[in-house]
């Protein structure tokens, strides 16, 4: 395609290749300085500065007893968030996708709320409804419930924070894919879940699993909401974002790096699952691309 | 493209044997309805009813505080300059990667995603050690006079960190899209490059950028994770509006707390709905569709 833009041009005009070409090295050079500065320097510091003492003392910061909870509060925190959120992606791009209602853009716009709320806030609101100054404060406190500084508030922050995640690529996937496909097999006999599983299912499940995948980064990611809901009691409320948090206000940057690059190869792995899926359905994933960006642009 | 669009037309064509074919409508809006009631809409609204306990006097009071009103504007501020960078960088980014090949374009193009993927606390400790006075980057500007680690322009470099993925991934599909024998009509016709670029390539590209940028900066405004380790957070300097958020509610004062929380809700709302009728009479006058 490159080619033949370049040969058109050469056409038209004599003297303009060189400048062209001149214009292109700029334009490339100019690309690669701002990633490098803005993306691959902040990655390569983590694991440099995780190593910086040697491999003895990364390896000491990562099964620290505190690390290790810290660790297994946020794998059982995404392991709840992950598929309350993903029943609710294929709902509700079920329902975008395949039916056509009043206040359809409506309600896209409002799955995609949580995305335009300071996590912050995120964490506030569950603070002002099950805190103890809260709306249920005083009934959770009269039947000893804890929520707000406790697990199940972390969960409740995590959810609210990745709520828009799986339903936000599955809806222009499927709208991508249409619905004849459905139709066919409904009119040969076949009901609506056997509809779902063996025709709807693998048309969707490469985008269902990248949705899954950011979604899951997010969860064990969150930092600023779950900052707000946990009150920081070490071993037993601490994800690890805040372990490293913790770790790095005590001027153990070692330590905190060492945390840190785990979460770090957690985004590399993500990123790596996301070109797995473009290699293997790069028509699927273009076309969701293009609507998701059309949709986004055109929302009113 | 177009098959898609084909498809949805055709399938309002049909609408009405069309919801009686495929099942599960009631169940699945249903759900979603529900779901999204109880986790976003109520406890959404619930902020706002509290605020409403505070009275508009004790309102005002909290949110026209100068260390508030300080903390706003650097959140507004460096969200909307960061965004702008972005803007700028994003379609300069986003041009080479569909444009031209070099070598590790993929892993390049696959890099820009990293903002999405990787905690924001990570990002902001690894931008702090990048750009403190002996970092590998901080060292090099020091010279210059230049300090990012603790200043408002720290909180600008880690929004722009934060929001460059929203810019790029919006322009690329319709960069991909457009029609190239336009520009090369121009082109033949005895236009420049920047004459191309500028009079042919842009307008179609203006509805696009304003969405990425609209949504890099809703995104910059209420970001916490990355900027509190850059920011050095001194009170009216480089304090942003989240952070005091959590320093009221670390001293019980939930009433201010959700006083700020309210403003921030209320303005980005405002800017977003503001960005989308700029982007609608952008729409129109290009008349795309």
């Amino acid at each position: 395609m490159s080619y033949n833009f370049q040969t058109s041009y050469s056409t038209a005009s004599r003297k303009r290749p060189r400048r062209l070409y001149l214009g292109r090295i700029i334009l490339i050079a100019v690309t690669l300085a701002f990633l490098a500065a803005f993306l691959l320097l902040p990655l390569l510091a983590v694991f440099t500065q995780a190593l910086a003492k040697g491999v003895g003392a990364y390896l000491a910061a990562i099964s620290d007893p505190l690390a290790w909870s810290a660790i297994k509060l946020t794998l059982w925190v995404a392991a709840i968030a992950v598929p309350l959120n993903l029943v609710f992606g294929v709902a509700a791009a079920w329902a975008i996708a395949k039916f056509d209602f009043r206040g359809k853009s409506t309600l896209i716009t409002l799955i995609d709320l949580p995305f335009a709320v300071s996590p912050v806030i995120a964490g506030l609101i569950y603070i002002l409804i099950f805190g103890a100054h809260g709306w249920f404060g005083p009934f959770l406190q009269a039947h000893d419930i804890r929520i707000v500084f406790a697990v199940p508030g972390i969960v409740l922050a995590t959810i609210f924070v990745t709520f828009p995640f799986v339903a936000r690529e599955l809806i222009p996937v499927m709208q991508a894919q249409g619905k004849d496909d459905e139709e066919t097999a409904l009119s040969l006999g076949a009901n609506g879940w056997q509809t779902f599983w063996r025709v709807t299912f693998p048309n969707i499940r490469w985008g269902l699993l990248y949705g899954v995948l950011l979604c899951n980064a997010r969860a064990m990611g969150e930092f600023g909401a779950v900052s707000v809901v946990s009150g920081h009691i070490r071993g037993l409320t601490n994800t690890v974002p805040l372990h490293v948090e913790i770790l790095y206000n005590e001027y153990n940057y070692t330590a905190a790096f060492a945390v840190a690059s785990l979460l770090a190869l957690l985004a590399l792995l993500t990123l790596a699952g996301k070109s797995i899926l473009e290699w293997r359905e790069p028509e699927l994933y273009h076309a969701a691309r293009r609507q998701q960006a059309i949709q986004r642009t055109r929302r009113s | 493209m177009t098959t898609s669009t084909a498809t949805i037309e055709n399938a309002t064509g049909v609408r009405g044997s069309a919801r009686r074919v495929i099942p599960g409508f009631g169940l699945t809006l249903g759900y979603t309805m529900v779901y999204l009631s109880l986790i976003v809409l109520i406890p959404l609204s619930a902020t706002f009813i509290r605020s409403l306990e505070l009275g508009g006097g004790h309102f005002w009071a909290v949110v026209t505080a100068p260390r508030v009103l300080a903390s706003l504007k650097l959140s507004f501020g460096a969200a909307l300059f960061a965004a702008l960078i972005n803007a700028v960088f994003g379609l300069i980014i986003s041009w080479v990667l569909v444009r031209y090949s070099f070598p590790f374009k993929r892993l390049i193009d696959a890099m820009v995603d990293l903002p999405f993927a990787l905690p924001t606390a990570v990002a902001g400790i690894a931008l702090t050690a990048l750009y403190a006075p002996n970092g590998w980057l901080g060292h090099l500007l020091q010279p210059l006079g230049i300090k990012v680690a603790f200043t408002p322009l720290g909180v600008v470099v880690a929004l722009i960190f934060i929001g460059l993925p929203f810019v790029v991934r919006t322009l690329q599909p319709v960069l991909e899209d457009l029609d190239r024998e336009v520009e090369q009509a121009a082109a033949t016709l005895g236009a420049s490059e920047w004459q191309t670029f500028s009079r042919v390539t842009l307008p179609a590209l203006w509805p696009a950028l304003l969405t990425g940028f609209a949504l890099a900066f809703a995104r910059g405004v209420g970001e916490y994770g990355s900027v509190v380790f850059i920011a050095g957070n001194m009170p009216m300097k480089s304090e942003i509006a989240p952070l005091l958020i959590i320093t009221k509610l670390e001293q019980y004062d939930y009433a201010g707390a959700t006083a700020i929380a309210v403003v921030m809700l209320m303005l980005s709302f405002g800017l977003m709905l503001g960005i989308n009728a700029l982007q609608n009479w952008a729409l129109t006058r290009n008349s795309i569709r």
